[in-house]
């Protein structure tokens, strides 16, 4: 990986293809129109931010993509997948191979420990006990947590929790890592860990990042383009330089 | 997700709320020891019967009576069939045909006379029947002291043990402790008794009895005289042979050996009526007991004699009763005893519900890092039954125990009432087996809805709940 990935979208095919997409709830008397007509396209390998205050529709967008709810229109294709199309088995299938998620509350399992909670989605996938040891133990490497891997989640810290998210996120080496506010838990200089982490996998391991944040600084720190929502709807879709990339970029394109 | 993993995540998740499965457990162990224990008694009961029977020696045996006894012993054959006067007389050429159908071992008349024993020059009254050669292997003479006889002719006899009491003047007050029948044989084998009966003798020229069946065949045994003799026996053995349970030839307390008793030619009360009929000087019996090779055989044998015009009985039509009862016995018990056991389910389904409840968010991290609808049902399915196999385990012991206690308890009972104890209560292990897996689909079948339901969860909801 001594080359990085190009800063535009153009290069690779399409990771993620949204057209038209809705999504509406209907609550009570009324209809929520939580996504209303977005259509996007995000690049492999791209580091895609999207950002919006609360309640604009930008985590429905990333549930939508995660395949964890379905379209009341539109379409979601991701990785030439037409997830409206998947049954809830190839969804679940679709979640455990190709996606990986971190969310903003870690969303560990309390009851286990973090190795078994690294572990989990390799259970789901059947893989054997010694090589979802070993995945394990590799992934927690990574994230620097090897030595905690027999704690508990209740007895780490908030960073400390987030990585291990973050190595669940690894286990089945998914192209498209969905982070929804991964450091919006977390004090900043523990989320700028955490951040680093994430460009780390974006740029060595060519995972796609989609971010949800409502922090435009995070965004315009670490993401290399900025989708804006309001009110269900895309305002505004725009590149960005990561702030430890300027000389490289210049350097790339020189 | 593969069986063992499904095993492991359930048992951790039953730990996690430690009581409240416990409690549901717990639950399904009661339900398990009602239904262990219901059945076990059932069981029991039927074992207990069943050794009476087998006691009675009659397992591989047929009692053929003529029709013209008209204390036959099968009803119907008494509406069906020739009527009693017309049908075959049961004399030695029929005996010899029964002999000689397929999978009989034997068949040999049915001695039996009340007559006076005299031992230490004390009289006796009592019932005298012949054995065969063959019923040394009958189980009803396990555990008989002393020997069988020495000949099929031998001037020997053997006891039932209440008879060797009575001799010995002995006879225990009731519930009090059985003497040991080896306590009883020690001073009684060996001994002389002298039996008293009356002989039926031609009336044509015959001093010796032996020799009076060929004697006779001018009169066409038409006639005879009865002449009191005795006879000096040998008491050789005393058998634990229970007396109450008997039908058949066993019924009776000293037993002679089959051809010595065929000699004496004892007035049987039963010559009194053939005599009218007989029309050869044949011997005519009043009931003959046909041995099979097999007991699985002794149907068709059954069958066999019938068709040649005979009352046939066997322990199979006095079992047959008994089973019937015992099936009903079976059904009632087990559906009380199932019945803690749907209150059980019950318990299952609320604890399944309240985890959903309780677990909504974790179901949702699942389902977000990619566990199927599949893998959640299976895992709830899991829970489900774990709980029933470890309350099945719980529960069986539980009902062995509570068995235990009962049985003790009702012994206890038994003996202030003066009555022997019993042993009534089996918990064989086919029952341990099918309790345990009976709870185990009865969980399964209770997880039904809850896995059904937590499956089901849209796992953005559910990762919103906190």
């Amino acid at each position: 990986m001594t080359t990085l990935p190009a800063i535009s979208a153009e290069r690779g095919t399409a990771a993620i293809r949204s057209e038209n997409l809705c999504r509406y709830y209907r609550m009570g008397e009324s209809l929520i129109r939580a996504v209303d007509g977005v259509s996007l396209e995000v690049g492999r390998g791209e580091f895609v931010a999207l950002l919006g205050s609360s309640g604009s529709g930008k985590s429905s967008v990333l549930n939508l993509i995660a395949g964890l709810d379905r379209p009341t229109s539109g379409s979601v294709i991701v990785q030439d997948r037409d997830l409206a199309k998947l049954s809830r088995e190839d969804l679940a299938k679709y979640r455990l191979r190709v996606v990986g998620m971190v969310f903003q509350s870690f969303n560990l399992i309390a009851s286990m420990t973090v190795a078994e909670n690294v572990e989990l989605p390799l259970r789901f996938a059947e893989v054997d006990r010694n090589q979802r040891q070993k995945l394990a133990s590799e992934a927690l490497e990574r994230v620097g947590l090897r030595a905690r891997m027999n704690h508990r989640p209740s007895e780490l810290s908030g960073g400390e929790q987030q990585r291990a998210a973050l190595a669940r996120a690894l286990i089945n080496r998914p192209q498209l890592l969905l982070a929804d506010e991964p450091t919006g838990n977390l004090d900043s200089h523990t989320g700028t860990e955490i951040m680093d982490m994430v460009r780390g996998f974006n740029r060595e391991l060519g995972m796609t990042v989609l971010m949800v944040t409502h922090e435009r600084a995070l965004a315009e720190r670490y993401a290399r383009r900025m989708i804006f929502l309001a009110d269900g709807k895309l305002v505004d879709d725009r590149p960005n330089l990561p702030a430890d990339l300027p000389s490289t970029a210049q350097r790339g394109q020189s | 997700m593969k069986i063992p993993d499904l095993t492991e995540l359930a048992l951790r998740n039953l730990r996690e709320s430690l009581l409240r499965n416990s409690l549901t457990t717990v639950g399904i162990s009661v339900g398990v020891a009602s239904l262990v224990a219901m059945l076990s008694l059932g069981i029991g009961l039927q074992q207990m019967a069943s050794r009476r029977l087998v006691k009675s020696g009659l397992f591989d045996t047929i009692v053929v009576t003529s029709r013209r006894e008209l204390r036959g012993m099968g009803r119907e054959e008494e509406r069906t069939g020739p009527a009693p006067g017309e049908s075959r007389m049961l004399d030695e050429p029929a005996r010899a045909e029964i002999e000689h159908l397929p999978n009989v071992a034997e068949a040999y008349p049915d001695i039996r006379f009340a007559t006076e024993l005299r031992f230490e020059d004390k009289p006796h009254l009592t019932m005298v029947s012949a054995l065969p050669e063959s019923a040394k292997g009958n189980d009803a003479f396990e555990g008989m002291q002393g020997s069988f006889f020495s000949s099929s002719t031998a001037p020997e006899a053997i006891l039932q043990k209440s008879f060797a009491e009575e001799l010995l003047g002995k006879t225990p007050a009731l519930g009090a402790a059985e003497p040991n029948v080896a306590e009883l044989a020690k001073p009684l084998l060996g001994k002389e008794l002298i039996m008293r009966y009356p002989q039926r003798a031609s009336t044509a020229p015959g001093p010796s009895a032996s020799e009076a069946n060929s004697a006779a065949d001018d009169f066409a045994g038409a006639a005879y005289s009865v002449v009191s003799r005795e006879q000096k026996l040998k008491i050789v053995g005393v058998a634990d042979l229970d007396p109450e349970s008997m039908r058949g030839p066993t019924r009776a307390k000293v037993f002679l050996p089959l051809q010595l008793a065929e000699s004496l030619h004892v007035m049987l009360p039963t010559d009194l009526r053939e005599i009218a009929r007989a029309d050869s000087d044949q011997p005519v019996y009043s009931s003959i007991s046909v041995r099979v090779k097999n007991p699985a055989q002794i149907q068709g044998v059954e069958d066999a004699i019938k068709k040649m015009g005979f009352s046939a009985f066997s322990i199979l039509d006095a079992s047959r009763g008994l089973r019937q009862f015992f099936a009903v016995l079976y059904a009632f018990l087990g559906i009380f005893g199932s019945l803690a056991l749907m209150v059980a389910s019950i318990g299952i389904v609320n604890t399944l519900v309240m985890a959903i409840l309780e677990r909504r968010r974790e179901i949702g991290i699942m389902k977000a890092i990619g566990a199927s609808d599949g893998d959640v049902k299976k895992l709830f399915f899991a829970e489900a039954g774990a709980m029933g196999v470890l309350g099945g385990m719980v529960g069986v012991l539980l009902g062995w125990a509570i068995g235990q206690v009962i049985n003790a308890g009702t012994n206890v009972y038994l003996k202030r009432q003066s009555l022997p104890p019993e042993h009534f209560w089996a918990v064989p292990w086919w029952l341990v087996g099918s309790a345990i897996l009976f709870a185990f689909v009865v969980s399964l079948i209770s997880g039904l809805y809850p896995a059904g339901r937590a499956a089901r969860l849209d796992p953005v909801q559910a990762l919103r709940y906190e």
